[in-house]
């Protein structure tokens, strides 16, 4: 689950990792009297769930307060576009004023874990302030990584080894010391996926900052993290999404017109890659899962339905311990309720497939029966031609 | 012969009275699996279908000898469920529970490196020796028993389609094996890879692998440095757009790595017959294994 910005920082705050003063609104003049507590230069920066978002115009510094109120108008209700956000953008409802900071040094810092060594991994760059992955492809010695064992937890060489790969001045060792401790504990007490400073600043008086804040939990942890759940935010959800979510399917949109169901995340994907090679585009994702109902595919198929994209829908099961033919009726009272207004091709293999297909055979309605997987997505890909 | 459990495997079951946990040990005592036990802190005493229930794993392999767990909590409970069956000394555990959060696998991956105990999983299917023992969720009667294939896998229907695929040429199974599409999890490819080249029954192996992580690539020049046997490669997701999670916790790509188009690479480059549609496995298969 993604955070904002400014929630992230209330969380860096909790664990003593310095952020710089600011404060949240969603209105002009909520902005405007933000700035006037915190007194000028300031910083203004729209909330979004992306990356980018200086480059896209969604950061904008303000010296004077008729600046202010410019930023605070352009950005509030805009569609910021990022390469994160793709073309359609995301529209700005918040906005996160801060007190301007005098920066000496920019600095890259983000934790996060590495499945392949089942590590909590600290990266750590002097080239703050760019986009790391840029850093990572063209200077990949100006990156330092940092493996921390969970069971031992951080410990003191793991800082030094961080601190002297940065060639960090004495001055602000120990401050940075104590902020990347904090930093891990945030890390783990909260369950993160990352955990990203860029840039991590030192001031002129030698002070280190949190400049930007990044933060992703993860969501199959959210449940004994009832303080990060508070923190979702609605405006950041895909509608059609968030529907599937309501009734535990896992949907994501894509840009194609062969809407298809499928029980199974890897069947799933591999369904929607045979349609691709069948000659056709997926519309999404949908896995209905291993214990799919009636009402579940009914959902699914409305959820597919409200894409208007879609001109034919593809539904693979692979029955297992859902049965073929429980899944058929299922299909059956589905396609009655929501009224198809698209051919539909339904394959179905696995336990009591005979009864299954003689079900929907009998129903009256307007399916289309394929023998195999090559075969549907053949048949599927023709009818949208 | 047959990696990992036979008909020999005394298995107990984490969860055994809850409503999943149940269902599935039934479907296992009917498939023949020799379940000897059931575990639920506070309903030692009692039984399920004449299994015995105990408070915890220890008692219940004092009592019954146990060597296998299958664990069917909920998520929150996962963890300690995994690290009491470390704890008491099952050799094998099989998690099948999805949702288990990726800090408890971080610990446990990293304690279970200190024991002698298997992990398979979580977010699994879990693992079958056809005809002998079936210890997870996957439909029995799909499978062949005899060999000659071994198949391990990152998901679950897709196995299935994959098993069915096979059955259906004619080519049976040792051994088939779902390790879970959860980004840290405990047995991975190359464990099964060793113990099916180690398995005189096992004649070919097929890999199913999904988009996420690095886990195929290792896979594919384990392959080309150890194996002995063909190799028949699928990847799931040449379609997924990146930066977005298809169903499994561990299937995304992100900032460029983990892509389908990279294992399938790498897969060809390391001598495994690929296969690039889903819809002619099975025939792949017949024919690169005879």
């Amino acid at each position: 689950m993604k955070i904002h910005e400014y929630q992230a920082k209330e969380l860096f705050r909790k664990y003593k990792v310095p952020t710089p003063e600011g404060g949240v609104s969603t209105t002009v003049e909520g902005v405007e009297k933000a700035a006037a507590n915190l007194g000028l230069p300031v910083a203004v920066k729209a909330q979004i769930h992306a990356g980018g978002r200086g480059k896209g115009g969604g950061v904008k510094i303000a010296k004077t307060v008729k600046e202010v109120t410019t930023a605070a108008q352009a950005i509030l209700g805009m569609t910021l576009v990022t390469k994160q956000t793709g073309p359609e953008g995301r529209v700005v409802k918040t906005i996160l004023v801060e007190k301007g900071l005098s920066i000496k040094k920019e600095l890259y810092l983000s934790i996060i874990p590495d499945r392949s060594t089942a590590t909590i991994t600290i990266v750590a760059s002097q080239d703050g302030g760019m986009d790391i992955e840029e850093v990572a492809a063209k200077t990949p010695e100006r990156i330092i990584k940092v493996p921390v064992n969970p069971i031992t937890g951080i410990r003191g060489y793991h800082v030094g080894q961080v601190m002297f790969g940065l060639q960090l001045d004495k001055a602000v060792m120990k401050e940075f010391g104590a902020i990347l401790k904090n930093l891990y504990n945030l890390f783990v007490d909260y369950d993160c996926s990352m955990v990203e400073i860029n840039p991590l600043i030192i001031t002129d008086d030698n002070r280190v900052i949190a400049l930007d804040a990044k933060v992703d939990i993860d969501s199959n942890a959210l449940f004994r993290h009832p303080d990060v759940v508070a923190m979702h935010d609605p405006n950041e959800d895909d509608p059609a999404e968030a529907e599937a979510a309501k009734y535990n399917l896992n949907y994501i949109n894509l840009d194609g017109n062969v809407g298809n169901m499928v029980n199974g995340a890897g069947l799933a994907m591999a369904t929607m890659d045979i349609i691709k090679q069948a000659g056709a585009e997926p519309a999404n994702f949908l896995d209905v899962g291993g214990g799919a109902n009636a009402e579940m595919v009914e959902n699914g198929f409305r959820i597919i339905l409200s894409d208007s994209k879609v001109k034919g829908i593809l539904i693979n099961i692979f029955g297992g311990i859902l049965r073929c033919d429980v899944l058929a009726q299922g299909v059956v009272q589905a396609a009655e309720k929501v009224k198809l207004s698209v051919p539909v091709v339904v394959r179905m293999e696995g336990t009591n497939v005979e009864e299954g297909r003689r079900i929907l055979s009998e129903s009256g309605l307007k399916l289309i029966n394929a023998t195999d997987l090559a075969d549907a997505a053949k048949k599927v890909a023709e009818l949208v031609a | 012969m047959s990696i990992l459990i036979n008909s020999q495997t005394r298995v107990l079951v984490q969860g055994i009275t809850g409503k999943e946990g149940q269902f599935h040990t039934q479907q296992c005592i009917a498939y023949g699996t020799n379940v000897v036990a059931g575990v639920t802190p506070g309903k030692g005493g009692q039984s399920m279908d004449s299994v015995p229930v105990f408070n915890t794993v220890q008692e219940a392999r004092e009592k019954t000898g146990a060597d296998a767990s299958m664990i069917l909590v909920p998520p929150p409970f996962a963890a300690d469920a995994i690290l009491e069956a470390i704890d008491a000394g099952v050799e094998l555990i099989v998690c099948i529970t999805e949702g288990v959060p990726v800090m408890d696998m971080l610990r446990i991956k990293n304690y279970l490196a200190m024991k002698k105990t298997r992990l398979i999983g979580p977010n699994c299917p879990g693992i079958i020796t056809p005809g002998q023992c079936k210890i997870g969720i996957m439909p029995g009667a799909i499978h062949k028993p005899g060999g000659p294939v071994g198949v391990v896998s990152r998901s679950g229907t897709l196995t299935y389609e994959v098993v069915h695929q096979l059955t259906q040429v004619g080519l049976g199974q040792t051994t088939c094996v779902g390790i879970g599409g959860d980004p840290v999890n405990g047995t991975g490819f190359i464990d099964c890879l060793e113990a099916f080249n180690a398995d005189p029954e096992t004649k070919a192996v097929v890999m199913v692998g999904e988009i996420g992580g690095n886990a195929e690539e290792q896979a594919s020049a384990w392959i080309k440095a150890n194996m002995k046997k063909p190799v028949v490669g699928f990847i799931a997701g040449l379609t997924a757009p990146p930066g977005r999670r298809m169903g499994h916790a561990g299937a995304i790509v992100s900032g460029g790595q983990g892509t389908a188009a990279a294992k399938i690479e790498a897969m060809q480059q390391c001598g495994l017959y690929v296969c690039e549609d889903l819809g002619s496995l099975g025939k792949l298969c017949k024919e690169a294994f005879s």
